[in-house]
């Protein structure tokens, strides 16, 4: 180590492998994906592993945290995401894929923008 | 990049419980279920609650698990780290709160804590300098190599009001500032890791969970003071600490962040360890130096004070596990915000060891100046089975007690002071009303005749005559006048000792005296001891009128002293009565009391 910039390069490097474990608390921004059975069976993995890199990625650990859930009894709709920010109504995201997933980070999580047309209610239901 | 971090606890008292074997068990599960790309174990250091390990903490949401077995863990990888949903019933259940905790912050037992010591302890595996530096290890040494001056990094330390927490509460900042402007070829930075408190093993978990923010502070030691060689000082009895100890000097050589030419200021430091082989005086600074050397550890007088003529002849620091672990915390943060924590003369917060008569016991961390019942009541869960809270003992053999009626005193160096305690090196012993305080002294006074090294007359004789005076005592035979008598040695001893050792010896008997004269007086006049532990002072009976004639007392006596038909009033034989006390815990008809 031979300067405080190199030092802080790799402290920079190596801060997503670490802060997942602030301890959450209650102005944190929760990314709940389903996975139960019809979940998991529907693709629900390759969903909640590319929202989690992103969130890492991205460095928005500090304020999103991305968990699994069990089934919510929609198991047609599946892979479910649904998305809790504190003080706002909760939005469901229905029939996820990673391609989808990474649109939600970006026009969702880190905009605000909530889309749409991937909701429950663009089902029709 | 995982999606989930399960952090297992890999200190000490969850070692002992089996942790290893959960943390194996979690790797082998979790790539039998194809997790592993997703899913990342770490082994950390302890999270404080020891009483309940092994612990388990699941991040994102973090999810806190205790007392898990191997068996648990299919479950939870199938469960939680599948499907997402948390283990119930091996969930943290808080003692009054009803329901389980969901997160580690939630709890009582976390909510009241401050912890700065304990930062990392828990949080990053401390066999990765990787997560050290992730969580800003080493921007402390940067920063003070880089940007200060020595003397500015003393006044900062000065600043911030940090006292020694190893015991005698010595302000850190004024040790570097004397030892400073010593000239000579060459100075020493030590460390004391010697922990002999019984009961107290904070320093140990510092060292297992959070070892490099030892090394980072005594290379800022040696930069301010001007010394480029440090020594750890560690007992040879904490074998998890002195491989992690050796694991981060390693990971720290080869970054670069010990040896020469550091941040490529020019600044050379480096550190070695050296083990100490179970003996309490060595904990003592001029013992711990003449151990160094490679001599008999024994005390020697003062002055010259180690700052002026130290290890090896040459001036010397030496501060204590905790206190170091505070430094960089103090260079990062700013003396203000660690002098905003605490009371006017106690600053920052201090870690204590809950231990004895008590539900969560562990360790926690407070800030200075904390009532005592939010220690015992709060985060230590208060007594357990409903009994009733009778005296804390702090700082261990060379300490006092705090009894009920001080329940409410601010836990600090002064407050403590003033009612002849210490805070000591932060054990704190909770005794309830089955404790008996002439025992406790006993005890106490025990472990000193152990460990008194035998320099001084006044400690290895006064020491032993007062255990035997107070041994007397516990068996019925003690005479009033032994209490005065145990006094006058105990000034004696204090008075006529070279080191801290015999200096602090007798405070278990004053403050116990002080508190509980009534208990040494029931022994002594009354032969009966109103706790129930002296065996000598007891004896059992059967009430004739309450026995049945079952005979499962006679038949568990291991003497058989008890004796009597089926279905008649049994007998105990007094003669042959060991006291062991199974009559009396077998009995279904409540039979058998004990005075």
């Amino acid at each position: 180590m031979k300067s405080l910039e190199e030092l802080k390069a790799l402290r920079e490097k190596m801060r997503a492998q670490v802060n997942m474990r602030e301890n959450v608390g209650g102005e944190h921004t929760r990314v709940v994906v389903g996975m139960a059975t019809c979940g998991i069976a529907s693709g629900a993995r390759p969903v909640l592993n590319r929202l989690s890199e992103l969130v890492q990625e991205k460095d928005l650990t500090d304020k999103i945290s991305v968990t699994q859930t069990g089934c919510i009894g929609l198991c047609q709709y599946e892979p479910i995401v649904e998305v809790l920010e504190p003080g706002k109504e909760k939005v469901t995201y229905i029939k996820m894929n990673p391609e989808k997933a990474e649109e939600v980070v970006e026009q969702h999580l880190i905009r605000g923008n909530v889309l749409g047309k991937y909701t429950l209610a663009s089902a029709g239901i | 990049m995982y999606r989930s971090h399960v952090l297992v606890c890999g200190g000490t008292g969850c070692n002992s419980s089996g942790s290893h074997h959960v943390i194996e068990k979690f790797t082998e599960e979790i790539a039998k279920a194809g997790l592993d790309k997703e899913v990342s174990v770490v082994q950390t250091g302890c999270h404080g609650l020891c009483a309940l390990g092994p612990i388990v903490v699941i991040y994102p949401d973090g999810t806190y698990y205790t007392q898990i077995s191997a068996d648990d863990v299919p479950e939870i990888v199938q469960e939680h780290l599948l499907k997402g949903r948390p283990v119930e019933r091996l969930m943290y259940d808080e003692e009054n709160a009803g329901t389980e905790a969901k997160s580690l912050a939630d709890t009582d037992f976390y909510k009241k804590q401050t912890r700065v010591a304990l930062r990392n302890c828990g949080v990053i595996n401390p066999e990765q300098i990787d997560e050290y530096i992730a969580v800003g290890g080493y921007e402390a040494l940067g920063k003070v190599l880089t940007t200060m001056t020595p003397e500015q990094v003393i006044q900062e330390v000065l600043d911030s009001g940090l006292r020694g927490r190893g015991g005698a509460g010595f302000p850190t900042g004024m040790k570097w500032k004397l030892c400073a402007p010593n000239k000579a070829d060459q100075k020493y930075v030590c460390c004391n890791a010697d922990e002999g408190d019984p009961g107290a093993f904070m320093d140990r978990s510092v060292l297992e969970g959070d070892p490099h923010s030892v090394l980072e502070a005594m290379a800022i030691a040696g930069y301010a003071i001007g010394a480029h060689q440090g020594y750890i000082y560690v007992r040879a009895e904490y074998p998890i600490a002195i491989k992690r100890l050796r694991i981060a000097i390693k990971q720290a050589r080869e970054m670069e962040l010990l040896g020469k030419d550091i941040f490529g200021t020019g600044f050379d430091f480096d550190i070695d360890l050296r083990l100490g082989s179970g003996a309490f005086v060595c904990g003592e600074e001029t013992a711990l130096m003449t151990s160094i050397e490679g001599n008999r550890g024994e005390p020697r007088p003062r002055p010259p004070f180690p700052a002026v003529k130290g290890l090896f002849g040459k001036p010397t620091i030496l501060n204590n596990v905790e206190t170091y672990a505070n430094i960089p915390e103090i260079i990062n943060k700013g003396a203000a915000w660690f002098a905003s924590m605490g009371t006017e003369t106690s600053k920052g917060t201090k870690v204590f060891a809950l231990g004895g008569k008590i539900n969560n016991t562990g360790l926690v961390e407070i800030p200075m100046g904390t009532p005592l019942r939010t220690i015992i009541e709060d985060i230590g869960g208060g007594i357990p089975n409903g009994k009733k809270f009778k005296a804390v003992q702090t700082g261990g053999p060379s300490g006092g007690c705090i009894p009920a009626s001080y329940i409410d005193i601010p836990v600090d160096y002064d407050h403590l002071k003033e009612i002849s305690c210490i805070i000591g090196s932060g054990g704190m012993i909770v005794m309830d009303e089955d404790n008996c305080m002439v025992d406790i002294a006993k005890f106490f006074l025990e472990f000193t005749v152990d460990e008194s090294c035998g320099k001084c007359t006044a400690c290895r004789i006064g020491t032993r005559r007062m255990l035997e005076i107070l041994d007397r005592i516990t068996k019925g035979e003690g005479k009033i006048e032994d209490i005065d008598k145990l006094l006058e040695l105990a000034t004696y001893v204090q008075e006529n000792s070279l080191c801290g050792l015999g200096q602090t010896a007798p405070n278990p008997i004053i403050s116990t005296i002080k508190f509980f004269r009534d208990e040494y007086e029931a022994h002594i006049l009354e032969k009966r001891c109103p706790a129930g532990v002296c065996k000598a002072l007891l004896s059992y009976n059967i009430d004739p009128d309450k026995c049945k004639g079952c005979t499962l007392c006679a038949r568990n006596c291991p003497v058989n002293a008890i004796s009597g038909t089926v279905r008649q009033p049994h007998v105990i034989d007094h003669e042959k009565c060991i006291k062991c006390g199974q009559c009396m815990e077998n009995c279904k008809f409540g039979a058998i009391s004990r005075k």
